[in-house]
């Protein structure tokens, strides 16, 4: 299984927009978490998005942020996360 | 039209719905994915009210004006406006019953197999994890196969168990679609598909679950997961205090559909 981000370890979501069927939202890409689960390897949705073969397969992260790092006027205590389950090519090293 | 909401990425990926079935029932107009309705021919032949709203539960009348009166004796059709995506529902599984991929009953038997799945299973997981540590360990750190073991087969679905302790309180969203473990609760309410609710869990999580009833202290840590992708999440509630000694069928009681979701806490009133 190809893994480059272990659990623990600080990432940043690429911000980027390309057009397709992409499953990281919006508002996650470009920010600043932390890996907390490794859950596999699964078919690539953007190219089952298409009507394409789901392979090669892509690593599927659980990754932790903070909300007060995700919204700027984030209303709740700093402690307060959002786990979102982020696609390998769609992590960098932060 | 809610049947449209989903799209928001475009596409017609069926992620959430393992069998790709229609759904033939009048509470189901809200569902995304190009799901049609199985067992009523009727379109095309009915009067549309454009401004109607379909996205309620339960398929029941609710009084708007009618701009014309009925005979007695008139036919009344079924109130129906299908979106762009459940005509290619529809269209798609007219083909597949043409082409013979499957039978009509079949997925009438496949429907029915879908509805009897209501969240009381998922309450039997979570009593039993209540009941037995050993299990919930298991439960946290293997979900598919901790169900085997109580004899639920969850499918291609990958679930995932997340604890509410005394520090942490998890509630579950899709803001993508409306990805939810079906496989184990069963149908997604209305309001866990909507746009509204999509939104604001993920931004403004507290003012929501305030709005559910479920005020957490600040020391608590909200921790909101977005089921962006191949995993589904089933919130393991905090067993109520004062349940010591119960049964697990009656610690099953207090586990309402929501606060599997999250949106709020097991019933604290022991029932039995």
């Amino acid at each position: 299984m190809n893994v480059i981000f272990q659990p623990g370890q600080r990432v940043r979501v690429r911000d980027d927009y390309p057009p397709g069927h992409i499953r990281t939202p919006f508002y996650i890409r470009g920010k600043v978490g932390h890996v907390t689960r490794v859950f596999g390897e699964f078919e690539n949705p953007e190219r089952l998005g298409m009507g394409l073969p789901g392979m090669p397969k892509k690593t599927l992260y659980e990754v932790r942020f903070r909300q007060a790092d995700v919204w700027p006027n984030y209303n709740g205590p700093v402690h307060d996360t959002v786990d979102v389950d982020i696609y390998q090519h769609w992590l960098e090293k932060a | 039209m809610a049947g449209k909401h989903e799209h928001t990425h475009g596409h017609d990926h069926d992620h959430d719905h393992d069998h790709g079935h229609s759904h033939g029932h009048g509470h189901d107009h809200d569902h995304q994915h190009g799901h049609s309705h199985g067992h009523d021919n009727d379109h095309g032949h009915g009067h549309s009210h454009a401004a109607h709203d379909h996205d309620h539960d339960h398929g029941h009348a609710h009084p708007h004006p009618h701009p014309h009166a009925h005979t007695a004796r008139e036919f009344q059709p079924d109130e129906k406006i299908h979106s762009y995506y459940q005509i290619l529902g529809l269209a798609l599984k007219e083909l597949l019953l043409e082409k013979k991929i499957f039978t009509s009953q079949e997925l009438r038997k496949a429907i029915e197999a879908r509805d009897t799945i209501t969240p009381a299973l998922g309450a039997k997981i979570v009593a039993r994890a209540w009941t037995d540590t050993a299990f919930k360990a298991r439960l946290l750190r293997d979900a598919n196969a901790a169900c085997k073991e109580l004899g639920i087969d969850v499918g291609p679905t990958h679930l995932v168990a997340v604890e509410n302790t005394d520090t942490v309180h998890n509630v579950v969203v899709c803001t993508l679609c409306s990805c939810y473990p079906r496989a184990v609760l069963g149908l997604p309410p209305s309001w866990y598909k909507s746009r509204e609710y999509r939104a604001r869990i993920v931004s403004e999580p507290r003012s929501v679950l305030k709005e559910f009833g479920t005020v957490l202290p600040e020391y608590m840590e909200v921790r909101v997961h977005d089921s962006t992708a191949d995993m589904r999440y089933l919130v393991l509630p905090a067993r109520p205090k004062g349940t010591e000694g119960m049964s697990e069928d009656a610690l099953a009681a207090l586990v309402n559909r929501d606060s599997m979701i999250g949106v709020s806490l097991a019933d604290s009133s022991a029932k039995s």
